[in-house]
């Protein structure tokens, strides 16, 4: 390949200083996550007291968010190890979005778990007294594995473009220069090197997927392990994991669109890769709506007396609207959108993956309210407002400032690194020269 | 144990008469020489019921209060208290939701106003089938899918069979309260608002005293009171007989009045357990609503109407 090509790609894909745009954006997440934070003060002072939660429904949009961000963080083993072990290679300037997209999640996961914590400052007995028969165990284990496997495979590809971007001191600045140095100074592009770097990439994907499976697993077993109508089913598994899939190609989809117009990359994220990408949001929307029929249709058909009252209140009683909102935002609507040509164009795309990303939470929030305001025993003995939920100022303030705070971070990280893996682009490029 | 024990101590104070007897309860005889030494007889004689059941007579001025009792440690509390298998039966036909016993519980476990660890609930199973009050206290299952969940060991399995709560050790996730399916738990959402003698004491497993804020709570079957040879709080409140505690090993339980034969009871009177199916094996058993004492009546339900 040319030089000039090869430069034409490291100054399209270097990445660049916040716009006035990319300015107000940050200001206005920093402001989320500063309405979070302070919430979050209040609830530590005045305890759970300041949620919607009561003794019945005794977890709600802390844990669907929790949920959320475990179900979207999936899409990084997608992208980066399933897509990668099977040898598709269109997926390559994508892997990056994916990855990152995974680590901000699946830190956000763990820090939103400690806000549901009465007692915060107990973490610690997690470890000291930790017993591997609970559910909570295994995924505290998982997850963790599941942070630093992707944050490795957010690094080690990074290697050969941080050997680039070192190149550019003046425009980097000073501190960016120093981080640059400080995580691949020692980066040479020798020929050993890059043998290490893919035999451990190679390693790292093959391991990621049963630990990404393992953590949205364990996550749908913290329901499935208990008793309750709506969360006793063996089909928990794999219904979380279908949809969790679906809601990080989702969020891929949005991020591609979203950096592509932003940072014009129009040349690297082609329309092409809207369209793959809108397939395979399909093939997962479809995979998703299958295990919905199998998780509502079976013990609608029999309609024991315990599951009678939750699944008519999804159906046609309190949460019917919402209920049906995420059925048809999360699935068939994107569906019906991505599976003809002119859909899958970048910014129908880009509606679907909003509409799929929208709905999936909602559709977290129904797997986790509904079920335990349906007890089985009815709900006695306790205040009024014990009988109903819904979240508190404080706790929409909280989930918002955790969501925005992925934001932040996936933000934050375009600003520092090559979004599109610069390296891995100028040697597919080679490739399909030489073909 | 201030507070807590006002009532007890009370109990104690007028149950002096069984002083020798409750001598024992401490480790050094008041009787003991050299505690005699500095004591003068001051002539007056107060008679007393020793523990063989015989009529003593014991100079006064030898008599001194009860001690405190011995709290048991923490590693005490969570092997339970030896050679027992704690039971209770639950008698449907005595009952006419007086909650005589959730309010003596509430009080006795200084609980956060509004919130029960004993519920009473109105049942009725199907449109044409009857009616009638059902107590539930925590059900102590020997398979609890709460003691399976807990992260952290701080709901634990005894052998007695009390299934209790490490307050000072909760990190309050809730997964417990998502995993009973009989609703049992109550969580201290806010700072429970308790006596300020009552926060200050130092949380004890047995007693489940004091609360604490960002942790669950509930029905710890008293194993301070068993231990002291009384009855929990519930079966001792309720004026109509309807609990009945005891020892599946000694094959008797009691309310107070009346004393059993534990297999007897539940063979003679069809005891049943609740929601048998999910095989969480209860160590508390119901007696069907059948020859009632009492009419169902339910105000609530009518007061909610008006």
């Amino acid at each position: 390949m040319e030089k000039s090509a090869e430069n034409k790609i490291i100054q399209d894909l270097l990445p660049q200083e916040f716009g006035k745009q990319g300015k107000i954006w940050v200001i206005g997440l920093l402001a989320i996550c500063a309405l979070g934070a302070f919430a979050y003060g209040r609830q530590l002072y005045y305890g759970l007291e300041v949620t919607g939660l009561r003794d019945y429904v005794s977890w709600g949009i802390y844990i669907s968010n929790f949920v959320f961000f475990v179900a979207i963080s999936l899409v990084g083993s997608l992208i980066t190890a399933v897509l990668r072990l099977t040898n598709v290679h269109w997926s390559t300037p994508l892997t990056r979005i994916a990855e990152i997209i995974a680590v901000s999640a699946i830190t956000f996961a763990s820090l939103i778990i400690i806000v549901d914590m009465g007692r915060p400052e107990r973490f610690y007995n997690l470890f000291l007294h930790g017993r591997l028969q609970s559910p909570i165990i295994w995924d505290v284990i998982v997850i963790t594995t599941y942070f630093f496997i992707s944050l490795l495979l957010l690094y080690f590809p990074l290697l050969p473009d941080l050997k680039i971007m070192i190149a550019f001191k003046e425009r980097n600045g000073k501190w960016l220069q120093k981080l640059y140095e400080f995580l691949g100074s020692f980066w040479k592009n020798k020929p050993e090197q890059f043998k290490i770097t893919d035999k451990a990439i190679n390693i790292l994907s093959i391991s990621i997927i049963p630990v990404a499976f393992a953590i949205h697993t364990v996550t749908s077993w913290l329901f499935a392990t208990t008793y309750r109508p709506g969360w006793d089913s063996t089909n928990f598994g794999a219904y979380f994991i279908s949809g969790a899939f679906l809601v990080g190609s989702g969020g891929v989809l949005i991020a591609m669109y979203i950096f592509r117009t932003h940072y014009k990359l129009e040349k690297y994220i082609t329309n092409d890769h809207f369209d793959r990408m809108g397939k395979v949001v399909v093939l997962l929307a479809l995979l998703y709506l299958y295990f919905n029929v199998n998780e509502f249709l079976v013990p609608a058909f029999k309609m024991k007396k315990s599951e009678e009252e939750h699944l008519l209140g999804l159906f046609t009683g309190e949460f019917a609207p919402v209920f049906w909102f995420a059925i048809f935002t999360a699935m068939i609507i994107p569906i019906g959108i991505l599976l003809f040509k002119k859909g899958r164009r970048p910014k129908a795309a880009f509606v679907a993956g909003i509409l799929v990303v929208v709905g999936s939470w909602f559709k977290r929030y129904l797997i986790v309210t509904p079920t335990l305001l349906h007890p089985f025993l009815p709900m006695h003995d306790v205040p009024a407002n014990y009988k109903h939920y819904f979240p508190s100022w404080e706790e929409w303030a909280i989930a918002g400032g955790s969501l925005a705070g992925a934001l932040l971070v996936i933000t934050f990280f375009a600003r520092i690194f090559p979004i599109i893996p610069i390296h891995e682009t100028i040697i597919e490029t080679e490739s399909n020269e030489n073909k | 144990m201030k507070t807590n024990d006002n009532s007890r101590r009370e109990f104690l104070a007028a149950s002096l008469l069984a002083g020798a007897a409750l001598a024992g309860c401490s480790n050094k005889s008041p009787f003991t020489p050299e505690e005699v030494a500095d004591i003068k007889p001051s002539g007056e004689m107060v008679k007393l019921l020793s523990v063989d059941g015989e009529i003593i007579e014991v100079d006064k001025a030898f008599l001194k209060p009860v001690p405190e009792m011995p709290t048991v440690t923490n590693d005490e509390a969570r092997i339970g208290i030896p050679g027992k298998k704690f039971a209770m039966v639950i008698d449907l036909s005595r009952c006419k939701n007086l909650k005589k016993c959730q309010s003596a519980c509430n009080h006795m476990h200084h609980i956060h106003p509004g919130q029960n660890w004993i519920k009473v609930y109105p049942m009725q199973e199907a449109d044409h089938t009857a009616p009638y009050w059902q107590p539930t206290t925590c059900m102590h299952c020997d398979e609890p899918p709460c003691v399976k969940v807990c992260p952290v060991d701080a709901t634990f399995k005894r052998k007695d069979g009390a299934v209790l709560i490490d307050s000072d050790r909760c990190v309050g996730c809730r997964f417990c309260m998502a995993a009973c399916p009989y609703s049992t738990r109550v969580f201290n959402w806010e700072e429970p608002k308790v006596e300020k003698e009552v926060a200050a004491l130092s949380y004890n497993c047995e007693t489940s005293v004091p609360q604490k804020k960002g942790t669950v709570g509930k029905c710890d079957f008293c194993p301070d009171m068993v231990r002291q040879g009384s009855l929990p709080h519930c079966v001792s409140a309720c004026p109509n007989g309807v609990f009945f505690f005891g020892d599946i090993l000694e094959d008797s339980v009691t309310n107070g009045s009346e004393t059993f034969r534990f297999s007897d009871l539940i063979k003679d009177k069809a005891g049943y357990r609740l929601m048998e199916d999910l095989g969480t094996k209860p160590s508390v058993y119901y007696l069907p609503p059948v020859n009632r004492n009492f009419p169902f009546e339910n105000h609530e339900a009518e007061e909610k109407k008006d």
